[in-house]
């Protein structure tokens, strides 16, 4: 096996060991798990992605394994005492398919919601958009991926006709002569992937980093624009007007692969250097010597990550970098191109398969006729019995428990109270449902709010596939069975599937014993299921079998047949465009959805810490990362800290028009003077989505989590 | 019934107003009459096709078109009849109009000097202005080996510098002490001259010229001081004038330009002027970012959009970016009154730097040369927004503030809390345990505390501070 993968040794072997990838973030690295008399412990694996590498998230995964906090029961909320309190399934269960029904019954099908999350396997992320759309048949179902790299997935759709966030090997990174990184930060979220940027540079490479941060990643930089936030599109239109006045367009490429470049020219004409230097504030002498870098290099890549891409005109800022990546040549070209560093574990693949508001497996479109007959034939129900697109997530959030909205809701892999833009908004929406189920596998903030609390298995403890940042399909293995108490969410939806169909009225279609064959609960059941249901469509499955990833590096989607190749690296020939082009499309700077103003004069965003994963759920819950990154914290420059009599370490209250939060000042003298900075992974007080706000890109309806006026105080 | 706005001008104000009302929406219908027979284009990218550097192709800007906008190009406008609210074109067309918008621009100014008295300007002497002139001066340098430009503002040296770029021995003839003496102090002014004389450019400066001679063979430019100058072509860059002849023949209230009020309104409440024919509050502008602003409160207003818009002029920043020429200059810099002034001259690598300050906000700045803060600068001066504490750094500092990267001290004086790997948080002092907990080799460290084992960027850091260790515990055993 050349990723040096083990199956699991037997049943009552000590040690066990188990070959399988990090639980966190998309680069999903290799580790080997070891479990003996009872202990589990953590070590790197070679993989194509870490190369050995871990950092301090994946070395303690384990530690929730046996967590006390850990959820070993369902918990129901006691109507008398308003308390959370232990219960059977049996009870728990039943209570959720009582409440789904009598909404339904009362309010349509559509009263019912379902949210995922990026972290969930493919076959779970099938299983939940299936759940939806053929047991409970609502429209309603999307998942925190919409927070994630929804712009970029949506810039990719209509530049290339496919959104898989890397088109090639992480490989390719280390043979760049010049790597643009905009909005990405990878020594602090996926500290392993920095090993290729360093091999770039050893390799005579240049790194040039766009943050408006001076973050652990830009320091490393051969050169840092250090835009104001929300301006990184205009910096993309000068630097491709720069391009253009060089002489460094790639112009048989544009002729004979693209479509559309006259109109970009023209729009970009507006855009001279000084223009986006007054705006931005990166000098007119950096973006020439980014064009530059870009323009005259033989091997180029552009890289946008959540920076670019948490905006309300987030798909037009990550198309103006693609416009740039395409006039010079970039994608499709070996060693060069543009993608999207896709953060969540499966953040890929559960974009892919059906878990999205308008998706179906295979990345198809549910409002493509073509692609419900399909799929709808592997699900073995009528196509017109499948429900149109939903909403998107923060859409979704926002309707609950309003007229008309969604009275149920069922969360999976998700923390919306916490990750959610504008949260104190969401938590007040998620308290007005009649039903909210949590499955997870701890007490999370949603959790916390729930009616029902579902205890589910961790990443150990189960089989499945993830598809990492890019594209390749991945196997996660399980190291030990789930504890007592505890289910899997494929038993979950089963358990549930088998329930709703029990109450169906007699001589209904969908008898309980059908609905227990649709939702089986072995994960390598669900696989060979999606891979049907993915065949033909643009995330195409359908030859990737578990035993070929283990005996490959894991296998890149698309891949259509079982013997034939899989795709490491797209667009070599064609765009997956009708035409086969790449498509340009002009794009054009807009204000943030919220400008400064006298009352709120000072520009937020948000960002991660190195110790910290997501919502905290899991990460706050472990010492040695408790104790790396232990509270929330709020960045500003000495300047505005002496300005606004704050010192370093004083607690201080960011407020917005939505809310605000409170932590200790941190000054720092690489933010900018007009930004404050905090990360968002902490809960209460110190939560900075209470201030964040959720304007939406219109394509995309990804919030705008990287910009809105604020004032600071002390506390 | 569907409001018709008509605007005179497919310049950069015209074009971008119609862009503006499209983005808009609405129902209305929008008439850009362009006396030019070209597609709107950037003018301030004619010095880069001068330079030969892009075609016409490329200078081409967006236009609005379709949706109710009817773009007629190579139409210029005869005449305004604002009883009937009409337009009467070159081609005999009469347009009606509900709202009227004036954005013709400017002409470029002709010197009256001997030589320059006719209608028609000799083949070798061209001013820089439009599409066309650029056209006639190309058509004049291809082949020619030297060119002299009259006028050393702005527009001037960057008709310069494009014709240096092309190969032409080019001389600049300033009447003044120094070059742009709007923008710039003497010193400035010096260090500039000699940027340009290092990409090619000669300069003549307080020299007015007296006349001009040219014919088939060349140009001659005779000077004040009685001296002459020959060059194969002439550029006329002396300044611009609001383009006011059809407000002024309609009777509208003009004084240098066509005067506007907060709402871009002239004195007939159907008609409104924007960009460089326009005055507003005495001044006139003649850049394109107020023009652009300008069209944007008018869009907002005729669309409907927000009523209330009012124009408020910003300070203006000069900006001169060319290869080997970086320049900045914004409010008064040289203004001797109370406050700070910060000051930084680097003539022999053409660096100059001169800010003032007053209640901790830039009112003037001039940047010459390799200045890393002119971003940050701009922003600070065009946002109004406080100085940093630490003024150095607005003269040297990339990030305000921020502290140069500091070199990695030595293991011996780092403090035992200094986080030597971020990735899994491993501390000198943890790594010292390690060592003296009986880990004698850099791999052993690594392995027992993790440190490297993320980004691997501090496995030097580490290997140093075992190297250290070896050394420091040897001594101690054998002392």
């Amino acid at each position: 096996m050349t990723d040096g993968a083990r199956s699991a040794t037997g049943p009552g072997r000590s040690p066990r060991e188990v070959a399988t990838h990090c639980p966190y973030c998309a680069l999903q690295c290799g580790m080997v798990l070891r479990e003996d008399a009872g202990a589990v412990t953590v070590l790197p694996r070679q993989f194509p992605t870490n190369r050995g590498g871990l950092c301090q998230k994946g070395w303690t995964a384990a530690e929730l394994l046996d967590h006390p906090e850990r959820l070993t029961t369902p918990l129901l909320r006691d109507p008398e005492t308003g308390e959370l309190r232990p219960a059977t399934w049996a009870a728990a269960l039943d209570r959720i398919a009582t409440g789904i029904r009598a909404i339904q019954r009362e309010a349509g099908r559509d009263a019912v919601a379902v949210f995922g999350g990026g972290g969930l396997t493919n076959e779970k992320a099938y299983a939940l958009g299936k759940f939806a759309r053929v047991a409970l048949r609502t429209r309603h179902i999307d998942y925190n991926g919409r927070f994630c790299m929804s712009s970029a997935a949506a810039a990719g759709l209509r530049a290339f006709g496919v959104d898989r966030g890397l088109p090639f090997p992480l490989a390719d990174l280390a043979r760049a002569d010049t790597l643009l990184l905009v909005g990405a930060n990878p020594a602090e979220t996926m500290p392993p992937m920095v090993r290729w940027l360093n091999e770039q540079r050893r390799n005579g490479g240049r790194l040039i980093v766009v943050d408006p941060r001076a973050t652990a990643t830009a320091r490393q930089a051969d050169l840092h624009l250090q835009p104001l936030p929300g301006t990184d599109l205009a910096v993309a239109n000068a630097l491709l007007h720069i391009a253009l006045t060089e002489g460094w367009i790639d112009q048989a490429y544009v002729a004979e692969r693209t479509t559309g470049f006259p109109v970009v020219r023209r729009s970009v004409a507006a855009w001279w250097p000084a223009r986006a230097e007054q705006l931005s504030g990166v000098p007119v002498a950096d973006l020439e010597a980014t064009a530059r870098a870009l323009g005259t290099a033989g091997r180029a890549i552009i890289l946008t990550a959540r920076g670019a891409e948490q905006h309300a005109k987030g798909v037009d800022t990550v198309t103006a970098y693609v416009n740039l990546a395409l006039a010079l040549g970039l994608p499709g070209r070996p060693g060069s191109g543009y993608g999207c560093l896709t953060g969540q574990g499966n953040g890929q693949g559960g974009r892919e398969h059906g878990q999205k508001a308008d998706q179906l497996p295979g990345y198809r479109r549910i409002d493509d006729p073509a692609a419900r007959e399909h799929v709808a034939g592997v699900w073995g129900v009528p196509a017109d019995e499948l429900p149109g697109p939903g909403v998107p997530a923060t859409e979704l959030l926002d309707s609950l428990g309003t007229p008309g909205g969604p009275r149920a809701l069922l969360v999976f892999g998700s923390n919306p109270v916490v990750s959610a833009p504008r949260a104190s908004h969401v938590e007040r929406r998620l308290r007005g449902l009649d039903l909210l189920v949590v499955a997870d596998l701890l007490l999370s903030e949603t959790a916390a709010l729930a009616d029902v609390v579902l205890p589910t298995a961790q990443w150990a403890e189960e089989d499945g596939t993830m598809t990492n940042l890019e594209g390749r399909v991945l196997r996660r293995r399980a190291l030990r069975p789930p504890p007592p108490g505890v289910r899997t969410d494929l038993a979950i939806l089963a358990d549930l599937a088998t329930r709703l169909a029990a109450a169906e009225p007699a001589g209904a279609a969908r008898p309980a014993a059908t609905a227990a064959a649709r939702f089986p609960t072995d994960p390598a059941t669900v696989f060979a299921e999606l891979r049907r249901a993915s065949a033909g469509g643009p995330a195409d499955y359908a030859g990737i079998s578990w035993s070929r990833i283990d005996t490959a590096d894991g296998v890149f989607w698309p891949c259509p047949t079982e013997d034939g190749p899989d795709t490491p690296r797209l667009f070599t020939e064609r765009f997956a465009t009708p035409d086969g082009r790449a498509r340009f499309h002009p794009v054009d700077h807009r204000p943030a959805a919220e400008p400064v103003c006298a009352d709120y004069p000072l520009h937020f965003t948000t960002g991660r810490v190195l110790a910290q994963y997501q919502s905290g759920t899991q990460t706050r819950r472990v010492d040695a990362l408790r104790r790396a990154a232990p509270d929330a914290f709020v960045e500003l420059h000495p300047d505005l800290a002496a300005r606004l009599g704050i010192d370093d370490g004083d607690p201080v209250r960011v407020t917005s028009r939505r809310g605000d939060m409170r932590a200790p000042a941190r000054l720092s003298p690489t933010i900018r003077p007009d930004t404050v900075f905090a990360p968002f992974h902490w809960a209460g007080p110190a939560r900075a989505n209470s201030v964040t706000n959720d304007a939406v890109d219109p394509i995309s309806g990804m919030p705008e989590f990287k910009i809105c006026a604020v004032r600071v105080e002390k506390a | 019934m569907t409001e018709r706005v008509v605007i005179i001008g497919n310049g950069m104000a015209g074009a971008r107003l119609a862009a503006e009302l499209h983005a808009h929406g609405g129902d209305r219908k929008v008439a850009v009459l362009g006396a030019e027979p070209y597609r709107a284009y950037n003018r301030i990218m004619l010095s880069t096709l001068l330079a030969g550097r892009v075609g016409e192709p490329d200078v081409e800007l967006a236009e609005a078109a379709g949706h109710g906008t009817d773009l007629r190009t190579g139409v210029p406008v005869t005449g305004i009849d604002r009883v009937g609210r009409a337009v009467r074109t070159a081609d005999g067309d009469r347009i009606g109009y509900d709202h009227l918008v004036l954005a013709t621009g400017s002409r470029a100014v002709v010197p009256p000097l001997p030589g320059l008295g006719s209608a028609e300007l000799p083949r070798r002497v061209v001013p820089f202005r439009t599409l066309d002139d650029c056209r006639r001066i190309l058509a004049v340098a291809d082949g020619a080996r030297s060119a002299l430009v009259l006028g050393g503002g702005l527009l001037g040296l960057e008709a310069a510098r494009g014709l240096a770029t092309r190969g032409l021995a080019t001389t600049v003839v300033h009447p003044t002490g120094h070059l742009m003496e709007r923008q710039l102090d003497p010193a400035a002014g010096a260090v500039l001259a000699g940027t340009l004389a290092g990409l090619g450019v000669s300069v003549q400066l307080a020299v007015p010229a007296t006349g001009v001679a040219a014919d088939a063979a060349g140009v001659r430019l005779d000077l004040a001081d009685g001296r002459s100058l020959h060059a194969d072509l002439l550029v006329l860059s002396c300044g611009v004038r609001p383009d006011t002849a059809l407000a002024a023949e309609a009777g509208l209230a003009v004084r240098r330009g066509i005067v506007v009020d907060d709402r871009l309104r002239t004195n007939d409440r159907r008609i409104s002027a924007i960009g460089d024919c326009a005055e507003h509050d005495g001044l006139l502008t003649g850049l394109v970012a107020p023009a652009w602003a300008q069209a944007r409160v008018l869009a907002q207003v005729l669309s409907g959009a927000d009523p209330l818009a009012r124009y408020r002029p910003r300070p203006a920043v000069t900006r001169l970016k060319a290869a080997g020429i970086d320049l900045a200059a914004m409010g008064d810099a040289t203004d001797g009154g109370p406050g700070e002034e910060l000051t930084f001259a680097d003539p022999a690598r053409g660096t100059y730097a001169r800010l003032r300050i007053r209640d901790e906000r830039l009112t003037g700045a001039i940047l010459l040369g390799d200045n890393p803060t002119v971003g940050t600068v701009i922003q600070l001066f065009d946002r109004n927004q406080p100085v940093p504490a630490d003024r150095r750094s607005l003269l040297l500092g990339r990030a305000s503030g921020a502290a140069a990267a500091a070199p990695a001290a030595s293991p011996a004086l780092m403090p035992d809390a200094a986080t030597v790997c971020q990735c899994n948080t491993v501390t000198k002092g943890a790594l010292v345990n390690c060592w003296r907990a009986g880990a004698r080799s850099v791999d052993a460290v690594l392995a027992a505390t993790r440190a490297g084992t993320g980004c691997g960027g501090c496995r030097d850091a580490v290997a140093g501070i075992v190297d250290w260790l070896s050394h420091a515990d040897s001594v101690e055993v054998t002392r």
